[in-house]
């Protein structure tokens, strides 16, 4: 099993560096879809407990992303996206990334199930464990299927806010989890298409290196199709409204056109570096830098609808 | 040269802000869990049935 080196420290930890331990833009979008969750569960919720859960969600995902951090320390040194971490960089010791991720998951769980109820607390603990333990020291390392299964993790805040809200998980829930889950691999694979040497330098098997680019493109596609009808879904299933029936249709004839035009293109067939270190996105790459843009931007409205429509309580098309 | 046993200025500086980050942090999870408990507590008190 591969370690994390021994990294000393060059100079002292400022408060600074534990905090982008944290990945705070990760966290972002994590309460992002978790309150999403809640909203959605429709039942009510005294606001403060609704805040602590939401607060749970967010020190959660901080706390496996210091795990991530500590555990991933070698791999990270040797990609330019990555060599600046506080761990790497040698700005924060490895024992002191494990202690903040350790005692923070432990912290959020435990006040999660207090605050809310135990299934939501059962549910954080396992998303910590599956992308700590399942993704991070497992898959990442081992498979090219490495985002597809680990997405899991970024896929399940949802449902823990429906289940922080409800007290239990309904196909709703599961089904915002499915279009999280199925919406990873078109983008990060979108993402890794231009950014494979770096992947590869650190010997981490991501598609493109493993399967090529072509296939790659190929997958993406598919990943595509499936997910553009499993967006619209919510409309059908009690969940979504009218807004949400066009944003999503709308939205997603967009996503399947920028992943054909991916599929089309040789991006990825050649990346390159420039010599100031930047990746030089080449005329054929912007297709995949496109898509991986329009995959954030999809997702994000889709949730800012779903949670628009609940919060003005518009009606949803079928009950 | 300087002696490696005492501690620079930046290095005092971080180690307190740290401290400072770690007692806050604590602070906070103190609050929160007798916030929760006066809002859980306060919901069964009001609860007919108890």
């Amino acid at each position: 099993m591969a370690m994390s080196p021994a990294v000393t420290t060059a100079q002292p930890a400022r408060w600074q560096d534990f905090v982008q331990l944290l990945k705070p833009r990760v966290m972002s979008l994590v309460v992002f879809t978790g309150l999403t969750g809640l909203v959605c569960a429709g039942r009510p919720v005294d606001p403060i407990l609704a805040a602590v859960a939401i607060l749970c969600i967010a020190v959660g995902a901080g706390g496996s992303a210091a795990l991530n951090m500590w555990y991933d320390a070698d791999i990270d040194i040797q990609m330019r996206r990555t060599r600046g971490r506080p761990v790497p960089a040698g700005r924060v010791q490895g024992a002191d990334a494990l202690a903040l991720g350790v005692v923070l998951s432990l912290f959020s769980v435990m006040l999660m199930g207090m605050a809310l109820n135990w299934l939501a607390a059962g549910l954080l603990a396992f998303t910590i464990l599956f992308y700590a333990v399942v993704y991070t020291m497992w898959l990442k390392r081992l498979t090219a299927q490495n985002i597809v299964i680990g997405g899991l993790a970024g896929a399940l805040p949802p449902v823990i806010g429906w289940a922080a809200a409800a007290g239990e998980t309904p196909l709703n829930a599961w089904l915002l989890c499915a279009i999280i889950f199925m919406w990873t691999p078109p983008h990060f694979w979108s993402l890794a298409l231009y950014t494979s040497d770096d992947y590869a330098k650190a010997k981490v098997p991501m598609m493109p290196n493993v399967a090529g680019a072509k296939s790659t493109r190929r997958q993406i596609l598919i990943y595509s199709l499936l997910l553009v009808p499993l967006c619209v879904a919510p409309a059908f299933t009690g969940l979504g409204g009218k807004a949400y029936l066009a944003v999503s249709v709308l939205g997603g004839a967009g996503f399947l056109g920028l992943a054909w035009r991916l599929f089309r293109s040789r991006a990825g067939d050649a990346p390159g570096e420039r010599k100031d270190g930047l990746y030089d996105v080449k005329l054929e790459a912007r297709t995949a830098r496109n898509l991986f843009a329009y995959s954030i931007l999809y997702l994000t409205l889709l949730f800012a609808t779903l949670l628009t429509e609940h919060l003005a309580g518009w009606a949803p098309l079928t009950s | 040269m300087s002696d490696p046993r005492q501690e620079s200025d930046a290095a005092a500086r971080a180690r307190r802000g740290r401290n400072i980050a770690i007692a806050l942090g604590l602070i906070v999870f103190v609050v929160l869990v007798f916030i929760v408990t006066v809002v859980r507590l306060g919901a069964n008190v009001l609860d007919p049935r108890f």
